[in-house]
């Protein structure tokens, strides 16, 4: 087993839209993975899907070598994820909100760790602070460490900098690819294509809930060479085939 | 190491932090209805011959308290995990649906008992305490807070939004209780009304738990025991079965 996560024939309908529509997909340990594509693509379902919570129609998904559904416990073990929707639990402040967090994972005495990501998401002076009174960005920063409490294994962020001012973003990209150097896998979606383009070795384009286009960054960035000088050029060219070329 | 200590643990820290509002207020209500019925009905309400009025009402009012709170504890705390989309922090993490029925559950009992246990204490100023069995007392309410907190899961997890689950609340929980023989012994009542609170789990509930304070009761506190056991058991099976499938949870 090799790989971090294994995506196999995964379809998802929510009435009648057709979420996914058939996803295969394998990233290796240790890859900075992206997942790109329009509003609607499906990026989160898929997420969701690897998280455990939603279930798909049909297809199989594993993370590090774990059935997400019958072996759902190993699973979670190994995923941390930051949810795209800006959720947060009124009652806590954030240290108490991450001491949760990590307890969940059977971690009670993680002060240390929690520390380091507290410091490394600028979030220190705000340790005591209640969650309701922190800005949306802050608010963002500390799902991005809720995400990290258990040092999992595989991280997947749902556009983890939307709404996180410039600084900042940098400063978690520094973070993140350490955590990346260290052996962590990410998988990281975002529509600032620029920095999927800086950090990604590989990228799957995703649309109406397929897989469109699924390549190394330089690949995809040579491709189309001839027009292209930009990930994003090469985004809008690779949506307007599917566009043109989409079975329906 | 396993989640559901810390997921008990936030569950009560989440009552805890709002005591006044989900321990004290409660306690404040039951006060107010012994004084207003003891007041109003003692010289009206016949019982037991040898029990008057108000030791008649204490442990009904007692035990209204702990069903109504331990029903508010799990399934306020999950309409609003659900409704601001906090409940993926329970759902990321590896915490079996019976470790996250079990936390609930048990910290719904103990926000019961607590406010139970403030109602008796606070009844204690205007009449005396009698205690005929206390293990009684123990086992229904013990039994009737993880009753409700179960039916609060239920209640939550049906709920897509906070008017429903006062619906569920006031059209389910509300009657049962009031309907239960909280404030008059089912003797008193018709033949025909008689029967039907015979139909109504809350009934033995309160009749076991009011055994424990005055060592009478309409029916025998082992009839009541098994009623409600079963109703308790049949309840927890449908939870988890609900939990398991994901329930409202998992999409
Ligand atoms: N719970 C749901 N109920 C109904 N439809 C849903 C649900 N979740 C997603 N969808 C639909 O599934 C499709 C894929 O949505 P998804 O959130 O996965 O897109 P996305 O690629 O993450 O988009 P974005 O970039 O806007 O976040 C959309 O058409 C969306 O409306
Ligand atoms: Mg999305």
């Amino acid at each position: 087993m090799s790989s971090a996560i294994r995506v196999a024939g995964v379809t998802k309908r929510f009435g009648a839209t057709q979420a996914l529509a058939g996803i295969d997909l394998d990233v290796a340990k240790g890859e900075f993975f992206g997942l790109l594509g329009p509003n609607g693509a499906g990026k989160t379902t898929l997420i969701s899907t690897l998280a455990g919570l939603a279930r798909p129609d049909s297809g199989k998904l594993e993370v590090m070598g774990h059935d997400v559904q019958t072996d759902a416990m190993a699973a979670r073990r190994n995923l941390g994820m930051v949810p795209q929707e800006l959720v947060f639990d009124p009652f806590f402040s954030v240290r108490e909100t991450l001491r949760i967090q990590s307890g969940y994972y059977g971690l009670r005495r993680n002060d240390a760790w929690i520390d380091e990501l507290l410091a490394n998401l600028d979030l220190a002076e705000k340790a005591d602070a209640n969650m309701r009174s922190l800005s949306g960005g802050m608010k963002r920063r500390v799902l991005v460490a809720q995400a990290l409490v258990h040092k999992p294994p595989v991280i997947v962020l749902d556009e983890p900098t939307a709404g996180v001012d410039v600084e900042l973003r940098q400063a978690l990209w520094r973070f993140i690819r350490r955590l990346n150097t260290e052996g962590h896998t990410i998988v990281l979606t975002t529509h600032y294509l620029e920095e999927a383009e800086a950090l990604c070795g590989r990228i799957a384009m995703m649309k109406a809930g397929r897989i469109v286009a699924l390549d190394t960054t330089a690949n995809l960035l040579q491709l189309f060479s001839s027009e292209a000088t930009s990930l994003e050029a090469a985004f809008v060219r690779v949506m307007r085939q599917a566009e043109a070329g989409a079975p329906k | 190491m396993s989640g559901f200590p810390t997921l008990l643990q936030r569950e009560v820290m989440r009552f805890w932090k709002v005591a006044f509002q989900t321990l004290a207020a409660p306690v404040l209500t039951a006060v107010l209805y012994l004084l207003i019925f003891s007041h109003v009905l003692a010289d009206h309400v016949r019982v037991y011959d040898s029990v008057p009025y108000v030791a008649f009402l204490v442990p009904g009012l007692v035990m209204m308290s702990l069903l109504q709170n331990a029903f508010a504890n799990s399934s306020s705390s999950l309409i609003q995990a659900k409704v601001t989309g906090s409940v993926v922090f329970m759902l990321l993490p590896p915490i079996s649906y019976v470790e996250f029925w079990a936390a609930f559950v048990l910290a719904a009992t103990l926000r019961g008992l607590m406010v139970g246990m403030g109602v008796f204490l606070a009844t204690l100023a205007f009449t005396g305490a009698a205690v005929a069995a206390p293990l009684w007392i123990l086992v229904f309410g013990l039994l009737a807070g993880a009753l409700l907190g179960t039916l609060g899961i239920i209640g939550g997890l049906w709920a897509d939004k906070f008017d429903q689950l006062a619906g569920f609340q006031n059209f389910i929980i509300m009657p049962l209780t009031f309907l239960s023989g909280v404030f008059y012994s089912i003797h008193s009542l018709p033949p025909f009304w008689r029967e039907v609170s015979h139909w109504n789990p809350f009934f033995y509930m309160i009749d076991g738990f009011r055994h424990g304070f005055l060592g009478v009761s309409d029916i025998s506190p082992w009839f009541s025991l098994a009623v409600v056991g079963l109703c308790f058991a049949l309840l927890a099976a449908l939870t988890l079965e609900l939990l398991r499938r994901g329930y409202k949870l998992r999409m």
